[in-house]
This record gives C-alpha cells, structure tokens and sequence, in this order.
C-alpha cells in the first residue's frame, strides 16, 4: 500500500478519468476535490473515478467523496466508480453513494454508459 | 492457559490507524481468514479508531487495541479513556445524503458483532469476526 495519498487525471472524451492510489482518508478527501475544482474550472462535467490502486478508505474520506457527487449533481454532470474492491463496494452501499452515483466493474463499462 | 492475545498501543496521530491494520492483517492472515473478510474487518477498525481520534479528547491521546485468537473468531477491542458518547442518540438511523455519521453503521455491517460501551470515562468497542459466517 502506499503510504502517500495520489490522484493523477486522464481525459478521454468528454470525461475525466480519476486515478486514486492508496487510503483514502480526510487528507486523499481534500486532495481529490482539489482535483475535482480543478477540472469543474476547465468546464468538465463527466466524471469517472478509478479505485484500482485504493485498496482501504475510511468514512470521513467517502463523506468527502459525497460532496464531490453534490458538486456534480449542481451543475448537471455525471460521476461513476469503478474498480472497488468488494469491501470497499460494500462500505459504498452502506454509506448510501450507490443511491446517487453508479459503480461499474471496470473503466470501459462506467466509459459505456 | 494458550497464549492467544495481541496488544497494541496507538499515538493520536494521522495515519497511525494504519499500524493497527497492519496488525490486523498478520494476526487474521495467522488465522487464516479469507482477503475479503480481512479487509472487513480493517475497514470496521479504522472507523472505531478514528472515532476515538476524532470524538474521544482523551488526555492520553492514546488508542488501545487487543486482538483476542479465540478459535475460530477474532475479536478486536478498541479502548480510549476520553468522554464516551450517548450511545442512543448517535446510533439514529442515517436519512438520506447523510455525509457523517456513517461509522457506527459501517462497524456494525462489515463485522459479525459489535458491542460498544461508552462511559464518562471512555469507550470500549469490542467486535468479533468469524472466520466461516453464514451471512454472505
Ligand atoms: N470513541 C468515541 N468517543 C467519543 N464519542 C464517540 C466515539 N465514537 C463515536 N462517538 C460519537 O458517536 C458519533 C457517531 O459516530 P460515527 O457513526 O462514527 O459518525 P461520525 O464519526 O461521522 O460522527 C460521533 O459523532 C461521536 O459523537
Ligand atoms: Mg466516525
């Protein structure tokens, strides 16, 4: 695991592909909405984020992540996960995120749809 | 008397949950629980632990945690002698859009038992994982 939070982008259309690697906690929070502001100021509204390499998040990390769903429903865009570990699936749907944003298994399905 | 029992002592300091599941993860490996329910049983305790950071104010600015081998179970304690809570009144179920407040629901959904007992001179959250539960 890694010990330092990253989030790297790629563009691909008209989407935004967020890559996270490690723990996502209150810190990797702020990191990805600074990203996320980022991208909103270059007009983008299509979102995909890529869980591949997050292998634990805690909660006040994913409350976060729910203001980042808020921010996209404002202003008429689309998010979508991908890659969760199954644990990491579970903690979404506990949390309530399945409710306003979809979770797809890989990039190609949540690119798809 | 089977020695059967792993302590660990915390600092209140970011990322040090992280220590703790680190330990998790040798002592349920040990166990030979499966990687899914290892990782359950991680995610359950950063919640206790960061409960205790974020809510405890304890003096000692300290978490302690036993893991207890109990044959076919793990059962995990996460003490701090902060100032507790009422446990009624954070346990109300979570509306819709709820950012915060999902920490005591995660713990309770992603291991088989949990019992928390919180008094004016700290919290104990104790939680058990089986390694065959018949629930999934
Ligand atoms: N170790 C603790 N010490 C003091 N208060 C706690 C502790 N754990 C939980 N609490 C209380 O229970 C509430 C609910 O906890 P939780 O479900 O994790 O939600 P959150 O941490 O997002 O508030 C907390 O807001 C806090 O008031
Ligand atoms: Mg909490």
């Amino acid at each position: 695991m890694a010990d330092v939070f990253k989030v790297t982008t790629r563009m691909e259309g008209k989407y935004a592909i967020l890559y996270t690697e490690g723990y996502i906690n209150n810190l990797a929070g702020d990191k990805i909405v600074e990203e996320f502001n980022q991208l909103v100021a270059k007009d983008v509204k299509h979102y995909v984020l890529n869980l591949q390499k997050t292998q634990l998040v805690n909660s006040i990390g994913i409350s976060i992540l729910i203001e980042v769903i808020e921010k996209v429903q404002e202003i008429g865009g689309t998010l979508a996960f991908c890659h969760l570990t199954p644990i990491i699936a579970k903690t979404f749907k506990i949390m309530g995120l399945t409710q306003y944003s979809k979770v797809y298994d890989t990039e190609e399905d949540a690119l798809k749809n | 008397m089977d020695s059967n029992e792993v302590f660990l002592q915390i600092p209140m300091l970011p990322n040090m949950e992280l220590a703790a599941t680190e330990t998790a993860h040798r002592v349920a490996e040990f166990m030979q629980f499966d990687p899914d329910k290892i990782d359950e049983i991680k995610i359950a305790m950063i919640e206790g632990i960061i409960n205790a950071f974020e809510h405890s104010q304890s003096k000692d600015k300290t978490v302690y945690i036993k893991f207890l081998m109990r044959g076919d179970e793990l059962e995990v304690t996460i003490q701090d002698f902060g100032h507790g809570f009422d446990l009624d009144s954070a346990k109300k179920e979570p509306e819709q859009l709820r950012k915060r407040g999902h920490g005591l629901n995660l713990m309770e959904g992603l291991m088989d038992r949990v019992d928390i007992y919180a008094t004016p001179n700290g919290t104990k959250v104790i939680m058990v994982k089986r390694r065959h539960s018949s629930d999934e």
